[in-house]
């Protein structure tokens, strides 16, 4: 009962007209952000986050959970259109997205897209409200040891889940922290890191500039190399009779999105995974356990809706662990993350007791926002097909003067924007050699953090580093951490033991 | 590729050395402070000092071709990514260094008048159209919504005007 009644003075807050406009504009903006070939929610949102210092952070939260969202939504409409996924949590549904297309039926695919999001939403939703209370009650009785060892927990699931090349992680991870060491240190008052002595490097690097650099210029560098300007649209149709049409044909795919919604939840919350990574296991399990497998990548729509329900459930689930113990389940959690801290918000179990009505009117607001994004889906496919007809060379020059004001905004100084540019070439270069960005944008988010809590420890503790491993809960994490970072040499050394025995 | 992967790492580990050297200039401390814990230099250098070990074994692994960049004949960039990512990195940088003279607007219009007219041959009136459009609607956004006044360099006696219109 408690919990319908937090529910309903969410609702409260997420009907004020200020948030419902704000939840509506993130929608759309999220849908064309997402339908953008080169541009996902992570980039998106990381652009588009300085406008939200200036509203209320209620306001702020939902806004860009509302981009998050639509974004998730509007991916597969250029993976079904062009081919081209819009990000790479939509790569999925290019498989049989596309095939659909070619064949005449994009309406068809782009309907089902739109349906299975919906699913997936609805059903990540109501797992998160259930969820997110009990443990957000159990996570008030960390300190800060466990708070460290999550920290840890979190960087060891990118080592061990991430699939990534483990130094290249590792190193990442490492040079997040680091970055975020830059600056003022916080107990001491002594400048760290300050190159060439220039005054910037005193307030720190903001994990703002960093993630505009990298997502937002690095990834259209990397865009304009990949696509080099050649994307051709398919052709569509799209009538009322063709609608009903085509939601008659999702009969078949009610189990698929229900399967896919659960697996994709439950894979969202883990920290490394995300989006990506539950859509693909999404198309693949449906895929294995089909009677007729031999169908997909042929222009199946149940690997669609797949793909497409376990996307926009992971983007709901990554935001459990963000909310309850301010762990991003994903980089687009990990920069709202960093948003919240600089709204002057603690992310973590205190926000459920502290700020109620943040919490719950961004609960509520995803009920609602599931809603809007799915009627303005379908309502706007034409516009959007249109949209994707705009040339890249006019795309990517609007993106860069976004990233170059949206990085000036916050501290109304050059600095950053400099930083920006220069973030966004290495991220760029970077990325072409296969270093894995996320656990960087993660690392500069919770390094703070994760530095205070150790230090913390320490002085409490007297330098005894054991505490770490023998108190009860934060031992359990530790343990699973060394596990999660020692599981992929694990791997590879059994891997290894299994075809010698074979070769013997 | 294989050699970009290797020289990278070169850097990679010589960017490390760096910063355990700028993490140890006293009055940084990297050890145990009585009373007060870890230095707080600690953290940056034992950090660093990871971000070497890695750099190394990255290097290694692309030496002995285990990884597909280490093993890779292909080059890092051809001519078509190395016209595309010059010219775009160059052109950001021209826009940055001319806000610092010429204002954040003039040197926005220039870079789209630029970047889309000159060398993405996107047609005239739609470059002309979208490079008006586009600071007018930042300047709307930002600095009459959100108050946040962009710099304006020697165009600023331009903006008095407006500022008196849509700003105060």
């Amino acid at each position: 009962m408690e919990l319908l009644s937090h529910l309903m003075d969410g609702f409260a807050i997420a009907f004020q007209p200020f948030n419902l406009g704000m939840m509506a504009l993130g929608c759309l903006l999220g849908l064309f952000i997402g339908a953008m070939p080169g541009l996902g929610s992570v980039n998106g949102v990381a652009i588009l986050l300085p406008i939200t210092f200036f509203v209320p952070p209620t306001a702020a939260i939902i806004f860009l959970a509302a981009i998050y969202y639509g974004s998730m939504y509007g991916g597969a409409i250029s993976s079904i259109m062009l081919g081209i996924p819009g990000a790479s949590t939509a790569v999925a549904t290019t498989f049989d997205g596309r095939p659909m297309a070619l064949q005449g039926k994009a309406d068809y695919a782009l309907v089902a897209a739109a349906v299975a999001s919906f699913v997936g939403g609805t059903i990540s939703i109501i797992l998160f409200t259930l969820f997110a209370p009990p443990l957000a009650d159990f996570a008030l009785r960390f300190g800060p040891q466990e708070t460290f060892a999550l920290m840890v927990l979190a960087f060891a699931t990118f080592v061990g889940l991430g699939g990534d090349d483990i130094p290249k992680t590792i190193f990442m991870i490492l040079l997040g922290l680091v970055l975020s060491t830059v600056g003022l240190d916080v107990i001491s008052g002594r400048p760290r890191l300050v190159f060439f002595d220039l005054q910037g490097f005193y307030k720190g690097i903001s994990f703002i500039v960093l993630a505009i650099g990298i997502y937002g210029i690095g990834e259209m560098l990397w865009t304009l190399e990949t696509s080099r300007g050649k994307v051709e649209i398919a052709n569509h149709r799209f009538t009322y009779k063709r609608l009903m049409s085509a939601l008659g044909d999702l009969k078949r795919a009610w189990g698929t999105m229900t399967f896919s919604s659960l697996l994709g939840y439950f894979v969202g919350v883990l920290p490394a995974a995300g989006a990506t990574p539950a859509a693909l296991m999404a198309y693949g399990l449906t895929k294995s356990f089909a009677r007729d497998p031999e169908k997909f990548g042929k222009g199946d729509i149940r690997g669609v809706a797949a793909p497409e329900a376990a996307n926009n459930a992971a983007s709901t689930g990554s935001m459990l662990p963000m909310m309850t113990l301010g762990i991003p389940g994903s980089p687009t959690t990990a920069i709202l993350l960093g948003g919240m801290v600089i709204w002057g918000l603690t992310p973590g179990p205190l926000l459920f007791i502290e700020q109620a009505d943040f919490v719950w009117g961004l609960t509520a607001s995803l009920y609602a926002a599931n809603f809007v994004t799915v009627i303005l889906n379908i309502a706007l496919i034409p516009v959007f097909v249109w949209v994707l007809r705009m040339p890249f060379m006019i795309l990517a020059p609007l993106i860069f003067v976004l990233c170059f004001v949206g990085g000036y905004a916050p501290d109304t100084r050059m600095f950053d924007p400099w930083l920006i540019l220069l973030f966004g070439f290495v991220g760029y270069v970077m990325r072409k050699l296969d270093y894995p960005l996320a656990p960087l944008v993660l690392a500069i988010v919770l390094g703070p953090l994760a530095e205070n809590s150790f230090r913390q420890t320490m002085i409490a503790d007297l330098g005894d580093w054991t505490v770490f491993f023998t108190r009860p809960l934060s031992g359990i994490i530790m343990g699973l951490a060394i596990l999660l970072f020692i599981a992929p040499f694990l791997k590879r050394f059994l891997s290894r033991g299994k075809t010698s025995t074979l070769e013997t | 590729m294989r050699r970009a992967e290797l020289t990278f790492a070169v850097i990679l580990g010589a960017f490390s050395i760096y910063l355990m050297y700028m993490a140890q200039i006293p009055p940084l401390q990297i050890g145990w402070v009585p009373k007060k814990g870890p230095g707080s230099g600690a953290a940056p250098f034992w950090l660093s000092l990871g971000m070497l070990i890695c750099a190394v074994w990255i290097f290694w692994r692309g030496w002995r071709g285990i990884t597909p960049q280490g093993r890779s004949t292909e080059p890092f960039m051809d001519t078509y990514t190395f016209k595309v990512v010059s010219v775009t990195v160059g052109s950001i940088f021209a826009m940055l260094l001319a806000t610092h003279f010429v204002g954040a607007y003039v040197a926005m219009l220039a870079f789209l008048m630029f970047y889309m007219g000159v060398f993405g041959k996107v047609p005239w009136p739609t470059t002309i159209w979208v490079s008006f459009a586009i600071p007018t609607g930042i300047f709307f956004l930002f600095e009459s919504g959100m108050k946040i006044l962009l710099p304006k360099g020697i165009t600023e006696p331009l903006f008095i005007p407006l500022y008196k219109m849509f700003v105060y």
